[in-house]
């Protein structure tokens, strides 16, 4: 990335004001122009970041400066404050109805990520809250569109309404109401075509199917790479159709997303899911506080710890070390384990967001996909017993697995090798967890294939 | 050096030279029109201060030019009203337009159009981060030379996002145009083989090759990039002629940091901004420009095939300060 981070170029602006004991208009000019060059190269709007730092300035003034900390410590710690406190809310989940369909519409500029977060949503909402989803196809303009969401709603395994591109937009959202609200399911998303907001026509058009669905939530996705001008986009969506929440797609890349606090601040809309990949298990819940740092170019570091340990359970990675010290370790579970690592190998666009962290290329990561599925085709073709317990493996076997798996004797022994060293990793982990200290290498030591 | 001058050079060294022609008539114009906001903001003040100047970085800033550059334009105007002693907010304006003009033009000469060759197709390769508008230009680029007579062949480099081929499909039928399409799923690098290697034994003019979106981030898939220009390469000498970079007008500091990424492993030759129909300004163009010297080629506005219209830079900065209400 091209920018220094703001605490580094605080730190340095704070030796000048050592000493001083309190924050004064003068003290902390400096600081503040930084701070203003921070928000504006990550694209928070020029009438934002004025009326922010002036915020900022009024609370830090006369503050103490506290012996232990430093100043710029202090005034990175108040402007993170104020942009956690602005970016958050206390309505940031779905109004979910509990005794009729709910209703959620998207709506967009082109190319903003409506349709993807339609399938990511409607995810998210039959496999963690196990709701019965009917998606409605309405983007009959963009060519299409329609087989786009098809194919989502196929992979996701949910309903979709789809006419054609010969029905109105309104008419199909219409119809789409009454099947979700005849055959009871639980959500609704309708999928709208992107347009301009100055498009009257368009706009209008959205205008009605709000008048004809009465939908409980109306998402507008917003680009996290969006400019000086998303502030004006927000707000004529929400002018026309009184929005619920924002949905900030694209944060998988390394755009600062400054539109977000520019929206936040100038519509009160609360921002309510993030998009961060192209799979459709990529949409979080949004948290104002990473979104704080990474404005400020801090590193998401909340995000790494917590995504870590959600897709590497540690009662799970417990359960292998214990069977494999009772000597039951074995190739389903080493499987097991690099399917998991792998998973979390797709954290490699969040290991970038953080200063010093190991970086897992995705050339590694692609290189480990393919190691296991390798691994996965050869133990397909070995008896149960064989896998429980692969020391039997001798040339007779093997050339028979071989035969079976398409995989030469190498690729076998390659295999085989890896296991003796996963099993002797897990042996070091144990001892380690024993004497309380973490392995060396810290992720590395976990297996993962490459490091 | 004076605006006058530089053009004056840059004409005794390229006496045919178009665009140049078309830079001078273009500026007359430009310094008529610059800018309604400019205008309303010049009439504001009987002469200027260091108000006036804020105003100025504020209307640059919103245009998504990019803090940095906006001080630099700033400073260089600044220095040259101290130096000339110019107090007059109109003069100011066309010191403005003029060093913004220098700047980008100083970058070197630039063609919009593609240059064809007798017996070899001109492959272009699209490329972009996600929902930019890449498809939607290829179909433009596609109309555009249709008319001038072209045979074009459109190439199906996206196999990975749902619906992405049939999207080109559709235009393909619409232009009545033939295309290349591979598999779900198939190596985008062996797709865009196919098509070169029927672009060449089949007489087309023009080659142009869609590829799926990808954040710049994306190690694996920027690889991939350079590896379908390889293959094209392999097949036809010298292509793609043309690699485009499409940049959504609504982009805001992340286009350079884009820009960058891509050319290291494609070599850009033009970009084209999209959504200009839009309320964005666009401005990140004049900041990939600076940085990179990337020439804008085209400019996308709207949706439908015939919305592309060569870049002029003219026009552009005169929209750059429009006011809107
Ligand atoms: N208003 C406007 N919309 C545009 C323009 N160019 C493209 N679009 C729209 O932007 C949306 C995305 O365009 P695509 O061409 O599918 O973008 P893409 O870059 O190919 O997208 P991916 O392949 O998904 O990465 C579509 O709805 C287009 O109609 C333009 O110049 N103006
Ligand atoms: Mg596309």
């Amino acid at each position: 990335m091209a920018f220094e981070s703001l605490s580094d170029k605080l730190q340095g602006i704070f030796k000048k004001i050592r000493g001083q004991a309190r924050l004064t208009e003068s003290n902390m000019e400096d600081m503040l122009k930084e701070i203003r060059v921070a928000l504006l190269e990550s694209d928070v709007n020029y009438r934002v970041v004025k009326e922010f730092t002036n915020s900022v300035k009024e609370k830090a003034l006369g503050q103490e400066v506290l012996l232990k900390v430093n100043p710029s410590q202090m005034l990175v710690k108040i402007v993170h404050d104020e942009l956690v406190e602005l970016l958050g809310s206390d309505d940031s989940e779905l109004h979910l109805q509990n005794n009729r369909p709910t209703v959620i519409l998207m709506v967009g500029l082109q190319g903003s990520g409506k349709t993807t977060t339609t399938g990511k949503l409607a995810h998210l909402l039959k496999y963690k809250m196990h709701k019965k989803v009917l998606l409605a196809a309405a983007d009959v303009y963009r060519p299409a569109a329609i087989d786009q969401l098809n194919t989502l709603a196929k992979s996701v395994g949910v309903d979709i309404v789809n006419m054609g591109t010969s029905v109105s937009p309104v008419k199909i959202s219409e119809v789409a109401r009454q099947k979700a609200f005849d055959e009871h399911y639980d959500v609704l998303i309708i999928d709208t075509a992107g347009r301009l907001q100055i498009d009257e026509a368009l706009m209008d058009e959205l205008n009605q199917i709000k008048d004809k669905v009465s939908p409980d939530e109306i998402l507008l996705l917003v680009d996290a790479m969006a400019g000086q001008d998303a502030v004006n986009v927000a707000n004529a969506f929400n002018d026309k159709l009184a929005l619920t929440g924002i949905v900030m797609s694209k944060l998988d890349g390394d755009a600062r997303g400054g539109a977000a606090l520019s929206i936040k601040h100038m519509t009160g809309v609360p921002i309510k899911f993030s998009g961060v990949g192209e799979k459709i298990t990529d949409l979080d819940i949004f948290h104002p506080d990473r979104m704080a740092d990474r404005i400020l170019g801090m590193g998401d570091v909340v995000t790494l710890v917590e995504k870590v340990q959600e897709e590497m359970d540690e009662k799970e990675a417990r359960k292998s070390v214990n069977k494999m010290m009772s000597g039951r370790f074995d190739l389903e579970d080493m499987i097991e384990q690099m399917r998991k690592v792998q998973k979390m190998g797709s954290l490699g666009g969040l290991l970038k967001l953080i200063p010093g962290m190991p970086r897992i290329s995705e050339e590694q990561q692609a290189a480990g996909e393919k190691e296991m599925r390798n691994f996965e085709t050869i133990v397909n073709s070995m008896t149960p017993e064989e896998r429980h317990n692969p020391d039997i493996l001798k040339y007779s076997r093997k050339q028979r697995i071989s035969n079976g798996s398409g995989k030469s004797l190498a690729d076998i022994n390659r295999m085989l090798k890896k296991f003796e060293q996963m099993k002797q990793m897990m042996k070091q982990m144990e001892q380690y967890r024993k004497s309380g200290k973490m392995p060396p290498g810290g992720l590395g030591g976990m297996g993962f294939p490459g490091m | 050096m004076g605006l006058i001058s530089f053009l004056k050079e840059k004409f005794h060294k390229k006496e045919k030279d178009k665009e140049v022609v078309k830079y001078t008539e273009g500026l007359e114009k430009s310094r008529k029109n610059f800018s309604n906001r400019l205008h309303n903001l010049s009439r504001r003040y009987q002469s200027v201060n260091q108000e006036y100047f804020e105003e100025l970085e504020q209307i640059l800033i919103e245009s998504d030019i990019g803090i940095n550059l906006v001080l630099r334009i700033i400073d260089e105007v600044l220095e040259i009203s101290k130096k000339e002693n110019i107090k007059d907010p109109e003069k100011i304006n066309e010191v403005l337009v003029d060093r913004m003009f220098i700047g980008y033009a100083e970058k070197g000469d630039v063609v919009n159009e593609l240059s064809f060759k007798e017996g070899t197709p001109t492959v272009v390769l699209v490329v972009g981060v996600n929902g930019v508008g890449k498809t939607t230009t290829i179909a433009k680029l596609a109309y555009r030379y249709k008319q001038k007579g072209k045979r074009v062949l459109l190439v199906a480099g996206d196999t990975f996002r749902a619906g992405a081929t049939e999207q080109l499909k559709v235009w393909a039928d619409r232009l009545n145009i033939d295309i290349v399409v591979g598999k779900n799923e198939q190596d985008p690098a062996s797709v865009a083989y196919d098509g070169v290697y029927k672009g060449a034994r089949e007489g087309y003019d023009l080659l142009i090759v869609d590829t799926a979106g990808r954040l710049q981030t994306k190690a694996n898939l920027m690889a991939e990039l350079s590896k379908i220009k390889r293959v094209i390469g392999k097949e036809i000498e010298g292509a793609p002629q043309e690699t485009f970079l499409i940049i959504d007008a609504t982009t805001g500091q992340n286009g350079v940091v884009q820009a960058k990424a891509f050319s290291e492993v494609t070599n850009l030759t033009g970009v084209i901004v999209t959504k200009m129909d839009g309320t964005s300004k666009g401005g990140i163009i004049l900041a990939i420009r600076d940085e990179l010297g990337v020439p804008v080629r085209f400019i996308g506005l709207g949706e439908k095939m015939e919305d592309l219209t060569e870049f002029d830079l003219d026009k552009y900065l005169y929209g750059l300060c429009v006011e809107e209400e």
